[in-house]
């Protein structure tokens, strides 16, 4: 074994064993639960249209947006009443996987 | 005319198509690092070995001026060959004539070197360096491509087929590497991807390098598609002159046997390699190679999903598949990549009649949520599958611990392990003696006056009584409790024993693993 190799504590259940990680293991993506009053981009695209400003009250099935992605224009709908209390995008913003769209409360 | 001006008219012929692309596209392909296609070909073969087919092949393009421009043996040599005496057929893509790119004729080469394979049962070797469809041809190339999947498929598990990743290899050419049994790749040279950065940047706006998308390191470490890694293309053609001596020439052969050797073992002791304490790490590799022919290795997937380990050794002169738990990795426990890495290693070993020796030191499965949204249980079930369908000697030594369902995944008794063998530090028990002890004694340790202390006793008195090999031996799911100098005699002993064994699976048309 290499002795350069630096091991460390890796909690198991209930033992700590010493060893080391994968890249991918410690690059992991912390888990955050779902919340349902921000809207996040499902697909990386760009910002076709915005439907609604600030404080907009929305009704659900109202418009939200416009993301094009994959030669498709998806349509963005407000999944539940609620007023708008933040838009993060501009029309012609292209966006990444994940990003921040719209905040409702 | 004479035959001499009739061999002199092939000679001119023959010179003309060996100029590939032109000395100027050749030049351009050696400055960039890489060798030609033709070069590669006899750096990979035996000396002299090489004969090549289908040299006068052209291109079958009409459309856009294509049927005014010779395209020398359409851009692919093919041909039959040998490694270390192995008969094996060859293609190799041009990138100097049009990219490598695959039109009709090209993939109709390509073909037919596939289909000697299958015929004469020898293994397929392809070299992949193209800019991959030729658009010129249209569906015709689309068609070629599927031709050589069809193939591909049909070939698995009949023939050994090695893929060679050493220049571009994007869009539709990467399903023919996906689909066959090794690939090859090395460093800064080879890019495999599905959609490339340009498009990517169109489509989805977002930036990436051809290297950071899919270099050979992305493909080696991060995707698995790789098997093999190398820093330059000399190197990689030693390795694979190296996989072909462990492999038979197809599935009803077996590999050839080799002069037995003992393994090094000043180099490599098991007293000093192995920790009893069953928290802290060691190199499976060196338990490996404690127990292989002149201690001998090599090594599968060795950047990606380290925490299990699988490669090829010998055991008595007969080529052997190590599957291993790697504690040294994630503590050596099973998650969806290792479980993927170990299925296909199985089930490429029993496709090829190579027997499995199985050693066992892992805590269980990794807890978290992206391992149970990434289908843990999908992929997991890929090992069960695996070890139960194979009918190859299957061997299975326990080290450690063997713990819950990772101790019936490693090639258990219950998965029709042939032996199983345990060292006297194995622990083989439903859960570890923390965990089990929390959950039998739970109101026992609540009621406690010193609801610590108890617990500590408690977990003491299920170690002394459950973490070992003895209770497994009790029931016979082990077969012998061996010291761990004699492991090597008894695996011997064991292999020739099971290299005689018959099993014959239930009559179906093909099983549905989980994938």
């Amino acid at each position: 074994m290499d002795d350069n190799i630096q091991f460390i504590d890796f909690p198991y259940e209930e033992v700590t064993f010493r060893t080391t990680l994968t890249k991918k293991f410690a690059n992991r993506k912390p888990y955050l639960p779902p919340n349902p009053s921000k809207v996040y981009a499902f697909i990386p695209g760009t910002i076709l249209k915005v439907h609604v400003k600030d404080g907009h009250k929305v009704k659900k099935g109202d418009k939200l947006l416009v993301l094009q992605a994959m030669k498709m224009d998806n349509l963005i709908v407000a999944h539940r009443n609620g007023t708008v209390k933040k838009v993060y995008v501009k029309q012609g913003e292209t966006v990444p996987k994940r990003h921040l769209l719209i905040e409702l409360k | 005319m004479s035959l001499r001006s009739k061999t002199t008219e092939l000679k001119r012929r023959m010179q003309e198509a060996f100029q590939g692309g032109g000395e100027q596209a050749l030049e351009k392909q050696k400055a960039s690092g890489k060798m030609t296609a033709r070069e590669r070909i006899l750096a990979l073969l035996d000396p002299n070995s090489f004969h090549e087919y289908d040299l006068f092949v052209k291109h079958a393009g009409q459309d856009f001026d294509m049927d005014k421009k010779y395209l020398p043996g359409d851009g692919v040599i093919t041909g039959t060959g040998s490694i270390s005496a192995w008969p094996v057929c060859i293609f190799a893509q041009d990138f100097t004539v049009a990219g490598g790119s695959l039109g009709y004729m090209h993939a109709k080469k390509i073909a037919k070197i596939m289909d000697h394979a299958m015929k004469m049962k020898v293994p397929l070797i392809g070299i992949n360096d193209s800019g991959g469809a030729r658009i010129q041809e249209g569906v015709n190339s689309l068609a070629g491509y599927g031709e050589i999947f069809y193939r591909n498929t049909q070939a698995s598990g009949v023939i050994p087929q090695i893929s060679v990743i050493l220049g571009p290899c994007a869009g539709g050419a990467v399903y023919s590497p996906a689909l066959t049994d090794f690939v090859f790749v090395v460093d800064k040279i080879s890019k495999m991807f599905i959609t490339g950065p340009e498009v990517i940047k169109t489509v989805l706006g977002e930036e990436i390098s051809m290297e950071d998308l899919g270099g050979a390191r992305v493909h080696s470490e991060i995707t698995g598609n790789a098997h093999f890694f190398a820093e330059s293309e000399q190197e990689c053609f030693e390795q694979i002159k190296r996989l072909v001596s462990y492999i038979p020439w197809n599935n009803e052969k077996k590999a050839e046997v080799f002069a037995k050797k003992a393994p090094k073992s000043r180099q490599y002791k098991l007293d000093s390699i192995f920790p009893t304490n069953p928290m802290q790490p060691y190199d499976v590799r060196d338990v490996i190679r404690a127990l292989a022919d002149d201690s001998d290795f090599f090594e599968v997937h060795e950047l990606w999903a380290a925490n299990i380990v699988v490669g090829f050794g010998r055991l008595d002169g007969q080529t052997i598949g190590f599957v291993a738990n790697q504690p040294m990795v994630l503590a050596g426990v099973l998650d969806c990549d290792s479980s993927d890495k170990a299925a296909r290693f199985i089930r490429y070993c029993d496709a090829f009649n190579i027997p499995l020796i199985t050693l066992v030191d892992l805590p269980g499965y990794l807890p978290g949520v992206d391992q149970e949204h990434a289908g843990v249980i999908r992929h997991g079930a890929k090992v069960l599958y695996a070890y139960s369908e194979a009918t190859v000697p299957k061997l299975t030594v326990i080290l450690r611990k063997a713990y819950g369902g990772g101790y019936i995944a490693m090639c258990s008794n219950h998965l029709r392990a042939d032996f199983v063998f345990a060292w006297p530090t194995a622990e083989i028990a439903v859960m570890g003696p923390e965990g089990a002890a929390n959950i039998i004694f739970r109101s026992e340790i609540k009621a406690s006056d010193n609801p610590e202390e108890t617990r500590k006793r408690l977990i003491e008195e299920y170690r002394q009584k459950f973490a070992n090999p003895y209770v497994a031996a009790a029931y016979g799911y082990v077969d012998a409790v061996i010291e761990p100098n004699e492991t090597r005699n008894y695996l011997i002993h064991s292999l020739t024993l099971a290299l005689g064994k018959q099993e014959i699976p239930p009559k179906k048309k093909h099983g549905l693993p989980p994938f």
